[in-house]
């Protein structure tokens, strides 16, 4: 398929079309929008549930833990307790290195080939762009808690103080916004600019990544530039989370853009990639402690199969065995 | 022609992946499984048929089949379900893997490798793929995807290196390890996996030879070792009520340089008294089903609990090998569990009590060993070493699906006097692959091993240029078998050898000649005059 990117730059910018054209209609406004927001609340969390589910439900096997450091042995030889955990206290350790740290990630180098040579470096500006857009978004998300919760939970004060340690320009610059937009700029660029991920990509690669700059570049315009109704969008978010929307006038159309882009990324997490956030957590070779020989893992299907059995063999090569004097089973000698 | 491997094509062609076919031409895969090991092993689609033909003779339904083969396992793998789903495409995993690197071919990135089963996953088993299809990244099972499958699933070593640094884990092995079922489940297959897995399950060894030739090999090993020890040794075999069951990969009785190895298990366990015995039966550690599927692994594995309680031994002691070690530590109790006839290992030597493998009883020989040092009981004269420098090659399994890093090099540094780690990022776990792991290790793939192993070989290079290396040591009999050929190729000047083997040379024995060889009959740098007691 040829112009991947273009098609999901399509697909990304018929929300942000769609929640410009609703501004022009006065009438249709309000149930649309919320009728869109709920139609992708449901989505989103029944897909989510639906996905996290099939995967829980789909057993594990065998322990296969990759393991990246050494295994507990002997008592004087020291093991990698996180990195090659030994129980599941320490496989705990692991995945939340894994899932707070992007642990796996921090490893990575980069490996080339010259003339004669192979040349490792390190390379970490995956691993800092996804903490930076990761952490990022969680802040961003938080904050926005302020919009659907009354009265302000204390904690969105505190992370916003957080997010604007320094206070420059009216309203305050949120670091996080400037890290977030960094971020998922950067792992866009890559997308292009590193010939062996643009090949490896498909259109929903793509779709997320303009879907999240949009949202991302709605938002920052709203905030810095539009000086939008901030009020009003609080009452009608508010009006969504106790299930009787209102829609004050006065909103501006870029909201609805905002508005919609969010929508179709909740409709698109559950049947995509994104659901790698929920599925690192049940991920096999990471979950699993590394103590196969200590501790027996039952695997619910254990399938029987047809041996080549002892008797069978013995049957088999029984003169061979008397002729090189290996000791016959006597029962069958 | 050294040239010509490493002009390496760094940059994807234009046009989606989807657009290019394989290239089956010699030297990039290897030769079919005959009709006869697959009736041997009673799997299905028997028939004569090369992956160059136009035509590979598929059941009728072959596609029915796939189909129904990957909704069997969706449902049995969580592995498989959530490999299938959760990969973001940002190929971290690209350039860990040897395969890419030494060929260039963007089709041997771990993440597209899974692309090939995802791409028909979304098509068949996803709402999005079925809606969408091309443009939800879906596309159609043919005959080509199968040749395709065929092609780079068997160019895949399932070393796992990709898995360590995957943000998610996602573990290529396991992806190739399903791919490979479901060819097999149509017929497709090679025969230096099948046939060796056909040998170990009829007479017990890889090799297919016979029980009395097994004997005959190991006596002649114990003469060898009386010549160059003057210490005769004795070695049973299936000794009934022995302490421990030895288990070893059958390459040891039989090539070199494994068989050096050999030597120095059978001087070891003679110099501090093991009761033990081998086993004609169980004579094969190394594990070919792994290869295969599922069931032919637990097929194969099923011998050594079998036999250890036949012979009504307390523990099983595994020898040097790679793919043992995986099959071992990650599925042998789980498949053939529990081993409650058997007790927690205990060193008869040293008292040490191995409680980290209370569950499956079977202790890898390192570990062992590396406690023997460690409490003393055998006295080591590395000077008999001096003519090896030696680095230390990580076996992708023991590295990656265990984590025996430290006892063999312990071993090592106690029983070498130079001992040089390659780069940082080319051992432990880091290590790259022989390059022939897997199965793929057979002469009409040379190809595809010598550019596999482009990247440990260069590592081995980087020593053998700063610290004169001329010895790679190893725990693992796929690279003990197939290292050699790409060291010659690559760094000529550097041997490969088995841990063991060096602790054989430099184990002093109660009542020996002073030695004038090592194992491999060489003559030592300095020649004792006396019994080393130093």
């Amino acid at each position: 398929m040829k112009n991947k990117p273009a098609i999901a730059f399509l697909i990304a910018a018929t929300p942000a079309c769609a929640g410009f054209t609703l501004a022009l209609f006065p009438q249709a406004r309000l149930p649309i929008a919320a009728a869109v927001a709920y139609a992708a609340c449901c989505f989103f969390i029944v897909g989510i549930q639906s996905r996290v589910l099939r995967w829980a439900n789909t057993p594990v096997p065998f322990r296969i833990p990759t393991t990246a450091g050494q295994q507990k042995s002997l008592a004087w030889i020291r093991p990698a307790k996180l990195d090659n955990p030994a129980t599941g206290i320490a496989a705990t350790g692991r995945m939340a290195l894994e899932i707070l740290c992007f642990r796996s990630l921090f490893r990575n180098t980069g490996a080339r080939i010259t003339k004669d040579r192979m040349i490792f470096r390190e390379s970490l500006g995956l691993w800092l762009a996804a903490i930076l857009f990761h952490w990022s978004f969680l802040l961003i998300f938080l904050r926005h808690l302020r919009f659907f919760v009354e009265p302000i939970p204390a904690f969105v004060f505190w992370l916003e103080k957080l997010d604007s340690p320094i206070d420059v320009g009216f309203p305050h610059l949120f670091v996080s916004d400037i890290t977030f937009l960094a971020g998922v700029g950067y792992l866009c660029w890559r997308r292009f600019a590193d010939p062996a991920v643009r090949y490896i990509s498909l259109v929903s690669d793509y779709l997320a990544l303009w879907l999240l700059l949009g949202i991302g570049a709605t938002g920052v315009y709203m905030r810095y530039w539009g000086h939008v109704n901030v009020a009003g969008i609080k009452q009608f978010a508010l009006g969504l989370a106790t299930f009787s929307p209102t829609l004050p006038q006065g909103i501006s159309p870029v909201f609805f853009a905002h508005l919609f882009l969010v929508c179709v990324l909740a409709v698109y997490i559950p049947s995509g990639k994104i659901m790698h956030g929920a599925g690192v957590w049940l991920s096999p070779t990471r979950n699993l402690a590394n103590n196969n020989r200590a501790v027996r893992h039952v695997n619910p299907w254990n399938a029987p199969v047809k041996t080549h059995t002892y008797a069978e063999w013995q049957e088999e090569n029984k003169d061979k065995l008397k002729s090189a004097g290996i000791p016959l089973e006597e029962d069958d000698v | 022609m050294s040239n010509e491997l490493i002009q390496i094509k760094p940059h994807p062609p234009a046009g989606d992946w989807t657009e290019t076919k394989p290239d089956f031409r010699k030297g990039t895969w290897c030769y079919s499984a005959t009709p006869q090991n697959l009736a041997y092993l009673e799997l299905p689609n028997p028939r004569p048929w090369q992956p160059s033909e136009q035509d590979w003779k598929l059941p009728e339904n072959w596609k029915e089949i796939l189909l129904t083969g990957m909704k069997e396992r969706l449902e049995k793998y969580r592995s498989f379900r959530l490999f299938m789903d959760i990969c973001v495409r940002c190929g971290a995993c690209a350039d860990k893997c040897h395969f890419y690197l030494g060929s260039g071919d963007p089709k041997n990135m771990p993440v597209l490798r899974a692309e090939l089963l995802r791409s028909v996953y979304r098509r068949y088993f996803t709402t999005t793929g079925r809606m969408f299809g091309e443009l939800a990244g879906a596309r159609e099972l043919t005959e080509d995807v199968v040749k395709e499958w065929f092609y780079y699933f068997y160019q895949c070593t399932e070393c796992r290196r990709c898995s360590v640094y995957c943000p998610y884990g996602i573990d290529t092995a396991e992806i190739t390890m399903i791919g490979r079922e479901l060819l097999n489940l149509i017929g497709c297959n090679t025969n230096w996996v099948l046939d060796p897995a056909a040998k170990c399950y009829r007479v017990g060894n890889h090799l297919g030879i016979p029980p009395h030739s097994l004997k005959d090999n190991l006596d002649f090993a114990v003469d060898e070792l009386e010549e160059i020890t003057g210490v005769r040794v004795d070695v049973p075999i299936g000794k009934k009520g022995a302490e421990i069951l030895f288990v070893a990969p059958s390459a040891d009785y039989f090539v070199t340089p494994h068989y050096y190895t050999l030597l120095g298990y059978l001087a070891l366990f003679h110099e501090i008294g093991l009761d033990y015995t081998f086993s004609a039966y169980a004579s094969e550690g190394g594990n070919f089903g792994l290869f295969s599927s599922h069931d032919l692994m637990k097929r194969l594995n099923a011998k050594i609990y079998e036999e250890a309680k036949r012979l009504k031994v307390k523990w099983i002691l595994g020898g040097e090998c790679g793919h043992m070690w995986r099959v071992i530590n990650q599925y042998m109790d789980t498949m053939n569990g529990p081993a409650d006839f058997l007790e927690t290992p205990v060193s008869p030597i040293t008292g040490t009590r191995f409680d980290h493998v209370r569950s499956t009883k079977m202790l890898h020989i390192a570990e062992f060993t590396a406690d023997l040092i460690h409490e003393g009981k055998i006295k080591l004269d590395p000077r008999r070493n001096d003519h090896w420098r030696v680095t230390y090659h990580d076996s992708c399994n023991p590295a990656r699906a265990m984590g025996l890093l430290e006892e063999p090099r312990y071993i090592l540094r106690n029983a070498c006097n130079h001992f040089h780690e390659m780069p940082e990022s080319t051992i432990r776990e880091h290590t790259f692959c022989c390059g022939s792991g897997s199965g793929l290790g057979t002469d009409e793939n040379l190809e595809m091993r010598l550019r596999g192993g482009y990247p440990r070989a260069m590592a081995v290079k980087h020593v053998k240029e700063h610290h004169d290396v001329n010895l790679l040591a190893c725990i693992c009999a796929i690279d003990k078998a197939t290292l050699p050929p790409l060291l010659e190729y690559w760094v000529p000047g550097v041997e490969v050898a088995g841990v063991h083997e060096l602790l054989g040379n430099a184990l002093v024995m109660k009542g020996e000649k002073p030695r004038t060889t090592d194992l491999r009959g060489q003559p030592l740098q300095t020649a004792e005059e006396e019994p080393a007691h130093a």
